[in-house]
């Protein structure tokens, strides 16, 4: 246990761990993390909080997120414009609601955000659209596309005002098995 | 209690004869009471009756002073930090705030609640406008206020703004604890973290008097040493876990399936240890430290036929020579009841550890698996088939190309697949040829069971035909030939089923547990054959002792008839190592079993050498020279098997189970074999192979291995117990050597180590009448518990069901509101439009401050319309990060309204 770091002071690191399922040492990793990305926009020194943001096109290309098909509404959703940029502390954040022990609670709000494309609160046949074929690759034909996005809302919505909202993304959501094991991401 | 009033008392006296003190006591008191509410609004989680007690707190302070509460309490609303440009930009923001989510209200609820939220709109901002106003009134009083702050703590407290301070405190407390679950963004958590924390650092303090107070500040600090201490400790505990890294680094790259494999060696690896441990530290080091050297008795030296090849490699390879006559076998142990200054009960320690062995890894499996159960045992029914599809097929854990690839394509076949079997239109094309290939497959498959399981049987007692031979007149090959059988046939009779399998035609998850079943059938059948042909072996080895016994007998006879002829002479002393001996057929079992283990191992590395690294290597660079793509086509990278290797790990571990007892060092082998096979599989995984093409998934996978592993555990178990219960240990080698059976040990313990009324008591609670009301006792309590589990399962399932019928009723029912409502305000729009002849827009009505809806309309959109509310409101208010300041300005208006 090093107290030799200058990154943060203990006060800040313990407001961190307070707010994040984080430990010190994975704070003072994602900070890392964070670092490499953009080392001439992040300064190594974060004790008077500076206020510097990584463009959402290189976070986008960390490995973990590569892959993912939703890597760009992520971000946007974690980010406090929508626009994408994270500041550190969003970048924190992110990854506490992604990490393994946040509550299925906190991780389901995230998920809808993260599958509203566009930020109507609702998420509505073109939502579940893109949803798709971004799963899929395009690769089904488009009335499999509209035969799926019908049956999702109907078995999803249960106010029957042919969209879902987080109510009855929640309702859903809070039984299905796999959500908890393949909504997170490891950093 | 009594203390406690005569401080009231005294209090009251006092505040009595300082009418200024008092006021200033009462403005700090509503101001506090104030702040306390504004934090309970931000958590959000103010229960009614709180918020009415405060009310009417309010409004008594009111009554008594009205111009300080009001200009206290509006301040307090918006400083918590006494800082008067971060007031001021606190209202702005909040002022915006409401702006803000009033427009997006309008934009989007449904037309039916626009009116209210108008009219509700308009007052707010009068309210909001005339707070602003205050506030820059109040900045100086702002300073005095400050300086009040300071004396706060010195004062004394009424018990029941105590009671409310102290509720205060703790509500931060609890905000603290629940901050990181709070779907804010994170500005707004460190925020209200340092604010909170100022709050309870600054009034703790306050909270005890006079003694208790130098208690409660101690208690205080304590608390928080200990959490801090709690905190650190957590953070090193996370830094012990081993191979943490290592597994998020294979499972970010080849997602959760691949990953549980090795939380399943990881797993594994902590049994192991603790088997270890127990072996290891009360048989072997007790035994080697203080039980008689090697050399001293016979079962301790090597015979002197051996003597000369002892120290051979080959020999100690196979664990025999100096290997067999050490504390790794069982004949090694001496029968003396008690060894060393420690008077340490080696027999009954041995024993007892191998049924501990057996005990603890039973209660490991279960528990685990009852865990697992509890896990995922939540959602089976098939409601949400496509939803689920959607929201969660996709592992965010994923971050190789080719994971992802293959995940895309099995999304999207599984989507294909719902699809068709949605429409129900799949084709049953020549279903009794389908079923004649997979009778036939079946029939394959049972026929690869029974060659192999012969085969084996052949191999064996070939081999013994070889020991009685002698090994040294036979090849390398003839000597191992059993386990190298065992092991190559356990390679290649998966890829045969394999094959097989292609026959059936089942969907890919069912074809994996066909699979899966068989390989299991496969190596539970040659471990059979295996253990049968032991027995045999075992047999053979006793009556070899009995010759021997009887020859030593007389052999004895004659010498002693020599003794007593002439008793002058002085008793021949043997060398131990040509004193004629038993064969000792536990530590040849031992023997087997660690040959059989250590064979395993090498044929799984070496597989993995061959079959992985080599394949990829030669792929790699013979591609650039060869006809066609090595990598896209025939031989590519090889995938990295989950099931078999599962599969390999549980029975690798029955075989340790069932070995243990005969060979102690089996748990020390495996542990040592486990360490290597993390690293090497780590670095195989990461460096040679490909992500399956089968993704499935890793959860509800994990209670099935489980399931495997208990069956293997008692299957192995079995033999084991067979052996100890029924057949008499060696008359010479062994710690039970020269007793009965080897549970006498424990007899002759209860005898002569304990009380005697003891042993009595032991004895008639182990009389058949005592015992068999009481198995009889369990067996009811068993039956009862599972008739009752039946019963609440059936229950759960009924439960269920209704729960889906209410579901689509409250759907169906929902939808009719909906329309209704629809409808009527169609239909009340309409009328209205007719009526006044004003704009439609509702905003209009509410300036004016009249109820704008005709009765009827608005009276039935009121009946009908609750359900909808419910499903539409409860979204707003918690849910979003960016959201919540909202319900936090709202709250404001509250006080202010009354006020006013």
């Amino acid at each position: 246990m090093g107290n030799k770091q200058t990154i943060f002071t203990d006060e800040q690191l313990d407001a961190y761990q307070d707010c994040t399922f984080f430990t010190r040492k994975e704070i003072l990793r994602l900070h890392g993390r964070y670092h490499e990305l953009a080392p001439h926009l992040v300064p190594m020194d974060y004790t008077n909080e500076p206020d510097c943001k990584v463009p959402l096109s290189l976070i986008v290309n960390m490995p973990e997120l590569k892959e993912n098909p939703f890597r760009n509404r992520i971000v946007e959703s974690f980010s406090e414009g929508g626009d994408g940029n994270l500041s550190f502390n969003e970048f924190v954040d992110m990854f506490s609601v992604l990490s393994e022990m946040a509550p299925r609670e906190l991780k389901a709000i995230y998920a809808f955000k993260i599958y509203d494309f566009n930020v109507d609160n609702f998420l509505c046949k073109e939502d579940l659209e893109k949803t798709l074929n971004r799963l899929t690759k395009e690769e089904l034909t488009p009335e499999e596309v509209e035969l799926v996005c019908d049956k999702t809302i109907e078995e999803a919505d249960l106010d029957g005002d042919n969209k879902l909202s987080f109510a009855d993304f929640e309702n859903m959501i809070s039984r299905a098995p796999d959500f908890l094991s393949t909504f997170h991401i490891r950093i | 209690q009594e203390r406690q009033s005569g401080r009231r008392r005294k209090r009251r006296r006092r505040s009595g004869d300082k009418k200024e003190k008092k006021k200033k006591h009462q403005r700090r008191r509503s101001s506090s009471s104030a702040r306390d509410g504004r934090e309970e609004r931000q958590t959000k989680k103010r229960e009614s009756s709180k918020k009415q007690r405060e009310k009417h707190f309010k409004e008594r302070t009111t009554e008594r002073n009205e111009e300080e509460a009001q200009t206290s309490s509006v301040k307090a609303t918006k400083t918590n930090k006494n800082i008067n440009n971060e007031k001021t930009r606190k209202t702005k923001t909040a002022e915006r705030e409401t702006e803000k989510r009033n427009e997006k209200k309008m934009d989007k609820s449904p037309k039916t609640i626009e009116r209210k939220e108008s009219e509700g709109k308009n007052t707010d901002k009068s309210k909001e406008r005339k707070k602003h106003k205050k506030s820059e009134e109040d900045k100086e009083e702002q300073e005095e206020l400050d300086k009040e702050q300071e004396e706060v703590r010195s004062e004394c407290l009424s018990p029941e703004e105590l009671e409310k301070l102290k509720e205060a405190v703790d509500e931060r407390k609890k905000l603290i604890q629940s901050l990181r679950v709070k779907p804010w963004p994170m500005k707004k958590k460190l925020v209200s973290l340092r604010e909170s924390q100022e709050f309870v650092e600054k009034y703790e303090g306050a909270l005890g008097k006079g003694k208790g107070r130098k208690i409660y500040a101690y208690k205080v600090i304590m608390t928080k040493k200990w959490m801090k201490f709690e905190r650190d400790f957590e953070n090193f505990k996370t830094t012990l876990i081993p191979w943490e890294m290592k597994i998020k680094e294979i499972e970010s790259h080849f997602g959760s399936s691949v990953a549980s494999y090795f939380i399943f060696l990881r797993w594994m690896y902590g049994i192991n240890m603790i088997l270890f441990c127990l072996t290891f530290g009360l048989v072997m080091v007790p035994e080697a430290l203080m039980g008689r050297p090697y050399g001293s008795i016979p079962r301790k030296t090597v015979p002197r036929a051996e003597e000369a090849s002892a120290m051979d490699f080959a020999v100690l390879w196979d664990f025999g020579g100096y290997a067999q006559y050490s504390v790794l076998f069982y004949g090694f142990y001496n029968n003396q009841r008690a060894i060393g200054w420690l008077k340490f009960r080696m027999p009954l320690s041995y024993f007892l550890v191998g049924v501990g062995t057996v005990a603890y890894s039973y209660m490991v499996v279960i528990r685990t698996m009852a865990r697992n159960a509890n896990e995922s045992g939540i959602g089976d029914d098939n409601s949400f088939n496509f939803s689920w599809k959607m929201f969660t097929s996709w592992d965010y854990l994923i971050g190789n190309t080719e994971t992802a690839d293959n995940k895309f394509a099995s999304i999207t076949t599984s989507f294909k697949e719902a699809i068709l079997e949605e429409q129900e239109s799949r084709k049953d094309d020549n279903i009794h040829l389908t079923r004649f290939l997979r009778v036939l497959a079946n029939f394959l498959v049972l026929c690869c069971l029974a060659g192999s399981g012969y085969l084996i049987y052949f191999v064996v007692r070939r081999s013994q035909k070889f020991a009685l031979d002698g090994l040294e007149n036979h090849t390398w090959w003839e000597r191992n030939e059993v386990n190298m059988v065992m092991s190559l046939l356990g390679m290649f009779c998966p890829m045969l089923f394999d094959v097989i399998s292609t026959l059936e035609n089942y969907h890919p998850r069912v074809a994996l547990q066909w699979q899966l079943g068989r390989i299991f059938a496969l190596f539970l059948g040659n471990l059979y054959t295996f253990i049968i042909a032991l027995m045999d072996e075992i047999n053979l080895k006793r009556k070899e002792e009995m010759i021997v016994k009887y020859n030593i007998t007389t052999w004895e006879n004659s010498f002693n008839g020599t003794v007593s002829e002439n008793s002058t002479a002085t008793p021949i002393s043997l060398h131990p190592a040509d004193v004629p001996r038993g064969p000792c057929w536990e530590t040849m079992v031992g023997q087997e079993f660690v040959r059989l283990i250590i064979s395993d191992t090498m044929t799984t590395y070496i597989t993995l050498l061959i079959g992985d690294f080599l394949r990829a290597v030669l792929v790699r660079f013979l591609n650039h020279c060869w006809c066609w793509d090595l990598e896209a086509g025939f031989p590519s990278y090889s995938e990295f098997d989950v099931s078999g290797n599962v599969l390999g790990l549980i029975f690798n571990q029955g075989m340790i189970w069932m070995g243990a007892f005969y060979a102690p060092c089996l748990p020390a082998l495996n542990l040592l074999r486990l360490h290597i096979s993390m690293y090497l599989q780590c670095w195989a995984v990461m460096c040679c192979n490909v992500p399956q093409e089968r993704v499935f998934k890793a959860s509800g996978s994990n209670n099935f291995y489980m399931a495997m592993l208990l069956v293997i555990l008692f299957l192995s178990t079995l033999p084991a117990i067979y052996t100890i219960v029924t057949i008499p240990p060696s008359f010479d080698c062994g710690p039970f050597s020269g007793k009965n059976r080897m549970f006498d040990v424990i007899h002759e313990t209860l005898e002569s180590d304990f009380p005697v009324w003891f042993s009595k008591v032991f004895s008639y609670a182990s009389n058949p009448g005592l015992v068999l009301p009481f198995i009889l006792l369990m067996v009811l309590a068993i039956y009862y518990l599972q008739s009752t589990s039946k019963n609440y399962k059936e229950a759960n399932v009924k439960l269920k069901k209704k729960l889906q019928m209410q579901n689509e009723e409250n759907k169906k029912k929902n939808k009719r509101a909906a329309l209704k409502a629809q409808m009527d305000l169609e239909e009340a729009r309409k009328a209205s439009s007719q009526q006044k002849h004003v704009s439609p827009r509702r905003h209009y009505y509410s300036k004016n401050g009249r109820n704008p809806a005709p009765p009827v309309g608005d009276r039935s959109l009121r009946r009908s319309a609750p359900r909808t509310y419910q499903h539409v409101n409860p979204g707003p208010p918690g849910y979003l990060p960016g959201l919540p300041r909202q319900s936090e300005t709202r709250m404001h208006r509250v006080p202010s309204l009354q006020r006013h």
